[in-house]
């Protein structure tokens, strides 16, 4: 089976010089959920921005859906079946009401105006939002916006999620919200977060990052964290 | 920041199609603008007035919204009656005021009340999501409409980051006063608002097009032409042709 996303020696380094990603190599198939875990300034977030095309990689290659990422174009097509969720989510709702923000993929995907309303209306309905379809975005709180940011690409209906850091600084009702929703939806994922009890909750296999280097960790359920003392304690590992 | 207080209600005016509000807003305001007689404008005032009569909004509001502009309507009045050349009406310390002078100030503070009104009933009355649509479906420049509409949503993320920068540097006991580190301070504090701003579009503009974004940005709106909304058609286009009518024929 081809992979959804696969990865062959990509490196990543900025203008000036400092390297950030090193010959990561990663294959992603299809209904796998898969965790990235690493501490913050490990890479993670690069990691995603370059398979999305939104940082050119420096060397390596990228394959989505089978086909080679070779220019803008490519990554323009791909994009369309890959829903990613931004870290912040002030970045990702801009339009004036909620009900539009979630009906603004769908309409670039070609849909009417009518089908992109319906689709919207459901996507709410279906995460319990429905109630604040005529909110304005910049009222929502923090959970709120949140939830609807994940809508806003559940509404494109991908073929792969890429979530980047989704419960950070929410609190343990909206967080359990996203873990309960990660849990049961049926589809593939790339998750990415520093928090491994989440992770071990909703994927299940396991890569870590460390200063730009990607580690195959395993099982979700074969790994745990535990407060000892030797190096790779907050870190999940096996023994 | 913008609170749209008047934007949330519900009244005979506030259920006018956006577009018609839009429509009229500006070829009233305009011909109110242009008319050169009195009798024109004050026709426009009771049309301005009626209409906010019956858009219900509080009235302190409306009066509020009046203040500035004849704050400024002031200086004009102490400015253009002895300035303008005409027939002394009367003398104040040796400075003649002319009729004509007057009369002109009279007839601007007319206009400007006037456009003030009409905006406030027929525009402020509608959200300004709403404005954006109405503007895209009339066809104005499609980069104007996205413009209002993407300054309207971070307008507020950019004042929170603002007090935020504010607070930080009061937290660690910053006291402005009028000497080079308070200057170099707001200096740093624009820039890095200049800097936040730069990246937060860059950041918005990733998440568009993950999302597929490829330049045509859709509106989605819900505008429906009523019964109702001919008949308020009807009813403006009436004032908007009595005004040009008296405009035109109409005695000085």
């Amino acid at each position: 089976m081809q992979p959804l996303i696969e990865l062959k020696n990509i490196c990543f380094s900025y203008p000036s010089g400092r390297k950030v990603l090193e010959n990561i190599n990663l294959e992603i198939y299809q209904g796998k959920k898969v965790g990235l875990i690493g501490s913050n300034g490990s890479g993670k977030t690069t990691l995603l921005h370059v398979i999305m095309g939104l940082l050119p990689a420096t060397s390596g290659q990228i394959f989505l859906f089978g086909e080679e990422m070779l220019k803008e174009k490519n990554f323009a097509k791909a994009r369309r079946r890959i829903g990613f969720v931004f870290q912040n989510a002030d970045d990702q709702l801009f339009s004036p009401t909620v009900l539009e923000d979630v009906a603004f993929g769908p309409l670039n995907l070609g849909k009417t105006k009518e089908q992109a309303r319906q689709i919207a209306q459901s996507t709410l309905e279906g995460l319990g939002l429905l109630a604040l379809k005529d909110r304005v975005a910049y009222r929502l709180s923090g959970g709120e916006k949140r939830m609807v940011a994940l809508a806003t690409v559940l509404a494109m209906d991908p073929d792969i999620l890429i979530l980047d850091e989704p419960t950070t600084g929410l609190d343990d009702a909206t967080s359990h919200r996203i873990t309960h929703l990660l849990e049961s939806i049926d589809k593939t994922c790339l998750i990415v977060s520093h928090e491994y009890e989440f992770l071990s909750q909703t994927t299940e296999v396991f890569y870590g990052m460390e200063s730009g280097l990607l580690k195959y960790l395993g099982d979700s359920s074969a790994l745990h964290t535990h407060i000892h003392i030797h190096p790779a304690g907050a870190l999940p590992h096996k023994h | 920041m913008i609170s749209e207080e008047l934007a949330f209600r519900d009244s005979a005016v506030h259920r006018i199609d956006p577009r018609v509000r839009l429509v009229f807003a500006l070829l009233l305001c305009f011909a109110t603008a242009l008319s050169g007689s009195f009798a024109a404008p004050l026709l426009a005032l009771g049309c301005a007035t009626g209409l906010v009569a019956l858009s219900c909004l509080p009235l302190f509001t409306v009066a509020r919204r009046l203040v500035p502009v004849n704050i400024f309507m002031l200086f004009l009045w102490l400015v253009l009656p002895f300035t303008h050349f005409g027939e002394p009406a009367f003398k104040i310390m040796g400075l003649a005021a002319s009729k004509q002078g007057i009369e002109l100030a009279a007839l601007v503070t007319i206009k400007a009340n006037t456009i003030v009104l009409f905006m406030v009933a027929l525009v402020s009355t509608m959200s300004v999501a709403a404005l954006g649509h109405a503007a895209h479906r009339l066809y104005f420049p499609e980069k104007l409409v996205h413009l209002l509409l993407l300054t309207y949503r971070y307008v507020f993320v950019l004042e929170s980051e603002y007090r935020q920068l504010v607070r930080a540097a009061k937290m660690r006991s910053f006291a402005p006063a009028s000497n080079l580190h308070t200057y170099k301070t707001y200096s740093y504090l624009a820039g890095m608002l200049l800097v936040r701003a730069h990246s937060r579009a860059r950041r918005v503009h990733q998440a568009m097009v993950c999302r597929g974004f490829s330049g045509v940005y859709h509106c989605l709106d819900s505008f429906a032409f009523r019964k109702a909304d001919w008949v308020w058609v009807g009813i403006l286009s009436l004032f908007f042709m009595a005004m040009i009518g008296v405009w035109i024929e109409g005695p000085y």
